[in-house]
């Protein structure tokens, strides 16, 4: 029973990591007032390349190319809704849209082999048509990582898991006790009085918009080397949209975002084991739901007026802003 | 004088879409003055000092500072030049703390930002020019009048010797506008330099050294405040003389044709906004709502208008209990309704100014029958109402956004007025701030179009923030706090002090009539 638990808590964690890096860098992005809805297609993306880049590089120089492709998929965006002043909405779409079909273009079976060749020309045969990569390594915490349960739980896995929970305690720490934070905030609740305070509008927008995109593409590469390195076209499965739900659950905040992973993720995991001990033809659909009607509740409470100002939706979230404009 | 002036505009021209909001303005502000920046609404003033202030980029002209060629990119050019603005629209965060507002963007409040020894900074500078401000409260636990002082110690925190205040007084109290007219000398005794714009005549000769005056874009003329008088400053400003009186027919007020009994009603954010509100208009008068903003005007004239509904209490019109009956309804009773915010939630603005003139009336005949619209018929009428009511438009069928402010209140008075949907006076006309943003001109002829229905038999529920505004039209004088009547007087009896002090929610003296 101990060991049942400990293995469902350590999953959840594990699986939370991935909702966890992609609300992260999308906290930041919407608390600047940038929604980005193209968080999924960054995700898929991050997934795919580091699934290429994994095979032709390694896993560091994978990492590193797969933050910097999501920083630049979401420059697309920054233009577009901060200097161009178009519908977030719409821009972000376009850019989940993109990023399924080119994250599925570039890992097609009959394109794949030209696409690493084109990256690694010294590349064996075999490496071309195999459809896993080798997962990041495991690193225990010496000491910590023996305590019974707890152990096991947060202290035996890879970096990425570690890097996102310190993430979550600096995040939290820049937002609320510093000064880039507060311009941050202000930014997203009222950019007219941060640009009349000498706050430079467009560019904490853009810089809290490339943040987001980063930690995005960087929760797909976790998802594929860190959770589970077997390529699955779509292997995202709508888990950016479930990050972005989880985002106003944790009213764009980075500590409570720990929590809100580790319940996502323990209703998926729980979900997983379920379906190995051969549990209910339809139970596990039933949860396998869970997070997703969790999503559509918590996307349509905000359409509420009086919700939304309960619950401290940034003022000018998905609002353009433009000094002369009035 | 030797010294250089602190400001200098030269010259200033700004050219927005269809209108030249600073044609060659040439300003000057000197150390130790408040200057008053006077003018109706789109005079241009706001554009000039958003200019100043970097948020605007001139067509044209120069800017000096301290004698020196500026070039102000910026509001942080602006700030570093000494120039702090506090905007006619507050620009804070409510969900922020008091010192959360005032350092943003300030590189002194250090990485990790030291909030106890910002806290304890803000509270002395506060103290100093006397107000009391807790600097961990959050902005929207604030009253308006804190909420400025909050503005203006965001400029004076950053060492501002060359202050704008837009229009400061509009959401204040008569108690408030004195603290902050204290305030703003003892500024201008330490030696910075007080830009004060305002279209109120008393508060420049109340406060200001110099006034300069703008009219269309055009400076008129600037001149020390002692050696002109209110008179002569209107004249400046709207360009020919004005008469400041209305005339008002000697009537007794009728019976009642809307009586509101204990009346209690939620908010949008879901708090009690109406907490037990006791009125009652007659016929053949104008009942003037007196109140700061924000203390449960919108929803009162929202549940008497069936566009809310109260949780308690009842709304009588023309003797028939309408509580919560629907807008249609009520309105068919004969009650006009002429909302605040016009543009958003008066008319419909790409639709054409004919449609917005019938967006009532079409369905009911002679307009339309048997559910199809005469459009003829509507045509003809709409003609007249145009010259009626002096609606300025190049056609009946332009799109209603393209007109003014004032041409788009005429057409809601002709819609709601004119007797197109019932036929004959409104018994009722609940009219929500129909001045607000308005001109001068535009502002007599609304004034002048209620007293006519008033003294055609109507009454008039008028709800404004200026106080002076409703003893010069209104009968009786209701004033509203916090969601409360706080007395009723007659206007001739008024006591302006008095009223003032029930704005603001104190309650010692009443003496209700
Ligand atoms: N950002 C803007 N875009 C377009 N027109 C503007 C803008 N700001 C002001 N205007 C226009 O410029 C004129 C002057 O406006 P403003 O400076 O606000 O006047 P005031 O402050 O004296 O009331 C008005 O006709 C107004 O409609
Ligand atoms: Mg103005």
């Amino acid at each position: 029973m101990v060991e049942w638990l400990e293995s469902v808590l350590a999953g959840a964690v594990q699986m939370g990591t991935v909702y966890l890096l992609a609300s992260l860098g999308e906290i930041y992005a919407e608390r600047s007032g940038i929604l980005n809805l193209g968080l999924e297609g960054i995700m898929i993306m991050g997934a795919a390349l580091s699934f290429l880049f994994t095979i032709a590089y390694g896993h560091l120089t994978a990492l590193i190319l797969v933050v910097i492709v999501g920083m630049l998929l979401s420059l697309i965006l920054a233009v577009m809704a901060v200097s161009l002043r178009l519908n977030q909405v719409v821009v972000g779409l376009a850019l989940t849209l993109f990023g399924i079909g080119m994250s599925g273009f570039l890992t097609h079976p009959t394109i794949r082999g030209s696409v690493l060749l084109h990256l690694n020309p010294d590349l064996p045969e075999t490496a071309l048509i195999i459809q896993e990569a080798p997962k990041l390594p495991e690193i225990p915490i010496p000491g910590l990582a023996d305590i019974p349960l707890i152990g096991p739980v947060l202290f035996k896995h890879n970096i990425l898991v570690y890097l996102a929970l310190i993430l979550s305690f600096a995040m939290w720490f820049i937002l609320f006790k510093t000064r880039i934070g507060l311009s941050l905030r202000s930014v997203g609740e009222n950019p007219a009085m941060a640009d009349a305070l000498g706050v430079n509008v467009a560019l904490v927008r853009y810089l809290a918009t490339l943040v987001g995109g980063a930690l995005g593409a960087l929760a797909g590469a976790y998802l594929f080397i860190g959770f589970q390195p077997f390529w699955v076209e779509g292997m995202t499965a709508g888990r950016g949209f479930i990050a972005l739900a989880l985002v106003i659950l944790a009213t764009w905040n980075p500590l409570r975002a720990i929590l809100g992973s580790l319940l996502f993720g323990g209703v998926e995991v729980i979900q997983f084991r379920l379906q190995l001990i051969g549990l209910g033809a339809q139970a596990p659909q039933f949860v396998l739901m869970l997070p997703y009607i969790v999503t559509i509740v918590a996307l349509s409470l905000l359409s509420f007026e009086s919700v939304k100002k309960r619950i401290g939706v940034p003022a000018a979230l998905g609002i353009p802003y433009s000094r002369e404009e009035v | 004088m030797s010294e250089s002036p602190l400001v200098l505009m030269k010259d200033i021209v700004k050219r927005f879409p269809g209108v030249l909001a600073n044609d060659h303005v040439t300003f000057e502000l000197r150390r130790g003055e408040v200057h008053a920046l006077l003018g109706e609404n789109g005079a241009g003033k706001t554009t000039l000092m958003n200019i100043l202030y970097g948020l605007y980029k001139p067509d044209s002209g120069e800017i000096y500072v301290k004698g020196r060629k500026a070039n102000i990119r910026s509001p942080r050019d602006a700030i570093r030049l000494g120039i702090g603005m506090v905007h006619q629209h507050f620009r804070l965060i409510p969900t922020h703390t008091v010192t959360e507002n005032i350092i943003l963007g300030l590189k002194e409040a250090g990485f990790v930002i030291n909030y106890k020894k910002m806290n304890e900074e803000i509270k002395r500078l506060a103290e100093s020019y006397g107000w009391k401000i807790n600097p961990d409260a959050r902005m929207w636990q604030l009253s308006a009048g804190e909420k400025q002082q909050v503005e203006i110690l965001k400029a004076l925190y950053r060492k501002a010797e060359i202050l704008i205040l837009d229009e400061p007084t509009s959401v204040l109290t008569p108690q408030e506008t004195r603290a902050l007219f204290r305030a703003v000398r003892r500024m201008a005794e330490e030696g910075k330099g007080v830009i004060f714009i305002t279209h109120k005549l008393e508060e420049v000769m109340e406060v200001s050294d110099r006034v300069t005056v703008m009219r269309k874009g055009r400076v008129v003329v600037t001149k020390n405040t002692r050696d002109t008088n209110p008179q002569e400053l209107a004249n400046y400003m709207v360009g020919r003389p004005v008469i400041f009186e209305i005339e008002k027919k000697e009537l007794q007020p009728g019976d009642p044709v809307a009586v509101i009994k204990d009346l209690y009603a939620m908010s949008d954010k879901g708090v009690l906004a109406l907490k037990g509100v006791n009125l009652e208009v007659r016929r053949n008068e104008i009942l003037g709502l007196a109140g700061v903003t924000g203390n449960g005007q919108v929803e009162l004239v929202e549940v008497i208008t069936g566009l809310r509904k109260a949780v308690k209490g009842r709304v009588i019109i023309d003797g028939k209990d309408v509580t919560n009956r629907s807008p249609r309804e009520i309105m068919e009773l004969g009650v006009a309704y002429i909302p605040p915010e016009t543009l958003r939630w008066g008319v419909v603005p790409s639709l054409r100014v004919v449609d917005n003139l019938f967006l009532k009336a079409y369905r009911y005949p002679p307009f339309s029958k048997s559910a199809v619209i005469d459009w003829k018929k509507v045509y003809e009428k709409a003609e007249e109402l145009i010259r009626e009511f002096e609606i300025i438009t190049p056609s009946p069928f332009v799109k209603t956004r393209t007109l003014s402010g004032g041409n788009i209140q005429r057409l809601i008075l002709a819609r709601e007025l004119s007797g197109i949907i019932g036929g004959g006076v409104p018994k009722l006309i609940v009219a929500a701030y129909p001045t607000k943003g308005l001109d001068v001109g535009a502002t007599e002829f609304v004034l002048k179009t209620l007293v006519k229905y008033r003294d055609m038999g109507s009454g008039v529920l008028l709800v404004s923030e200026d106080l002076e505004e409703i003893l010069r039209v209104s009968d009786r004088v209701a004033v509203i706090f916090d969601g409360k009547i706080m007395g009723v007087f007659k206007s001739s009896e008024a006591d302006i002090e008095e009223i003032g002090l029930l704005m603001a929610g104190v309650k010692e003296k009443a003496k209700a009539g």
